[in-house]
């Protein structure tokens, strides 16, 4: 059946649209960007070599990977303690749990960075209502530092946590979970000995999405750090439009890249792609 | 038969994530009902001035438009390309498909930020060239647009497709059907929810992209999330508590009335 004529041109015509589209609108300028970091502002590999010893190009790079390491722990707990629910609760419990990730899920990052700053900024209601009780006098600085950072990404990447670890729970056989117990296994144990290591799989998946999705974040940093805790990717926007530095910027994309697909490659070593989804 | 239940601790802890989900949701509601100019708690007086200026205010309806358009615009764009394109690979199941594939969900893969970039050197480079196609115009935002989106509306319809039953196919195929006529007739009404579902997804992307918008329009093509970035970054503005307030309602309503339909259907 395969490799007539017809069938081939058929094939190539189909799919010639999108593909000749993503060349000329992706591939080609992606190449053009890798391009411009070997040659602006001279042709070299200044802009690399620069990546090595600048202080505050390292910096925001050693800034990126603890924040995204911590969010990915963060998330990574949140979402378990939710999934556990959505996946194995009475369905009245499943059916909130799924309303309180989906309709976050659903909600741009913008208005849920919005949602934080009208919490945690000096006259949100975290600090309005702290001094209204009398709690402290000062506000607390909450956002336009690390944590607020760290929260608004937290926020944004459990939706996106929980999906792995659903469906590695969902595949979990429900009567192995019933023999501990039958067998005199303590709830607590139960979960931490049979549980959690059977959705090891999940866990993985779970904790790669998030790492490798924080590398590149760049609203939620940009409005909850307020430019006191710049990631790469703000770098980036900050090299290309405030200090017209297109070399380094295309440098450090070029960079971010080849890390962000290392990551990748590793983790669909571990996880099988259907397992994602 | 028992079931395995969470036991009052995970129950707890599960009670404790949801708040904080939901908190910053909840949150825009009061701000969003000041009658301050600024981004404060109402102490006391309530007022709706700030959805009155959604409405009052040009700026916001324009964006909203604009918006709106490059939605549609991008979300034809790219249902057409994922829909060949997926139709080429369920058909005729050539060689090399899975590399095509994998070439074709890049833009879903890269980090968002090098792809602005990316697309942001593909626009500063072709605006020389036309005056109403390139950096900072309404067509360029819309393909920009499309190019993060493909990968999205792809991968549903090819999910679609790959729960058809292949003989329907083979059948037509054999009663003498033409290709053009196993596509429109016999595929495409199969997988038609998914085809609906790749264009609502493209549209909702599109509508609410900021990190490539940002990097590829400065003062002409303003869409929704590009006003309500520059009014969160200087002088929060609370007219963004109202918009996202209704915002937050849509996402509500849209979702309440997806589980309703799913759920009779599963009971039908």
């Amino acid at each position: 059946m395969r490799g007539t004529l017809s069938d081939r041109t058929g094939a190539a015509l189909l799919m010639a649209p999108l593909l000749l589209f993503l060349i000329l609108a992706y591939a080609w300028p992606f190449l053009g960007v890798v391009k411009w970091s070997f040659t602006l502002p001279t042709p070299g590999l200044g802009q690399y070599h620069a990546l090595l010893t600048d202080g505050l190009v390292q910096s925001v790079f050693i800034r990126t990977l603890r924040i995204a390491a911590i969010v990915t722990v963060v998330s990574v707990t949140a979402a378990y303690a939710i999934t556990v629910v959505w996946v194995r609760g009475s369905p009245v419990q499943r059916v909130l749990a799924e309303f309180c990730i989906l309709v976050p899920f659903w909600i741009s990052v913008l208005t849920r960075a919005f949602g934080w700053v009208a919490l945690l900024s000096n006259r949100g209601l975290i600090n309005t209502w702290l001094q209204s009780i009398g709690f402290i006098s000062e506000p607390l600085t909450l956002v336009r530092n690390e944590f607020g950072v760290i929260v608004g990404m937290s926020h944004f990447l459990i939706p996106f946590a929980v999906f792995p670890l659903a469906s590695a729970m969902r595949s979990l056989d429900e009567r192995v979970l019933l023999a501990a117990r039958g067998l005199g296994s303590s709830r607590i144990r139960t979960f931490w000995t049979v549980f959690v290591p059977m959705t090891r799989s999940g866990i993985i998946g779970s904790a790669l999405i998030t790492f490798v999705f924080s590398l590149g974040f760049f609203v939620t940093p940009a409005i909850l750090g307020g430019g006191r805790s710049v990631m790469i990717a703000e770098l980036i926007y900050l090299r290309i439009f405030q200090s017209p530095d297109w070399g380094l910027g295309a440098a450090i994309s070029v960079v971010l890249v080849v890390f962000v697909g290392a990551l990748m490659a590793l983790l669909f070593r571990y996880v099988k792609p259907k397992q994602l989804a | 038969m028992p079931t395995y239940r969470p036991g009052p601790v995970s129950l707890a802890l599960a009670v404790l994530v949801a708040l904080f989900l939901l908190m910053p949701l909840l949150a825009v509601i009061p701000v969003s009902l000041t009658p301050s100019r600024m981004l404060t708690m109402p102490t006391g007086e309530l007022s709706l001035r700030h959805y009155r200026s959604l409405i009052e205010d040009p700026r916001w309806l324009d964006s909203i438009l604009l918006s709106l358009r490059i939605g549609i615009v991008s979300s034809m764009l790219s249902t057409a390309l994922a829909l060949t394109f997926s139709l080429g690979v369920w058909m005729f199941q050539p060689r090399f498909t899975a590399a095509l594939v994998g070439f074709v969900l890049l833009p879903m893969v890269v980090p968002p930020v090098v792809s602005a970039v990316t697309l942001y050197f593909l626009l500063t480079s072709v605006s020389g060239l036309t005056s109403f196609f390139g950096y900072d115009t309404w067509l360029g935002v819309a393909m920009a647009h499309s190019v993060m989106t493909v990968p999205f509306a792809t991968v549903l319809i090819l999910v679609s497709l790959s729960q058809l039953d292949r003989r329907i196919d083979l059948a037509a195929r054999g009663l003498g059907a033409s290709v053009w006529e196993r596509a429109t007739r016999v595929i495409m009404p199969n997988i038609k929810f998914g085809i609906v579902t790749a264009a609502l997804l493209s549209f909702v992307l599109s509508w609410e992209e900021i990190g490539v918008t940002l990097f590829i329009t400065s003062v002409n093509a303003i869409t929704l999330p590009r006003l309500m970035w520059m009014g969160l970054r200087d002088n929060i503005d609370p007219a963004i508590a109202a918009l996202s307030v209704i915002l937050i309602i849509i996402t509500v309503l849209v979702l309440v009335a997806r589980s309703l339909i799913t759920r009779r259907k599963a009971s039908a």
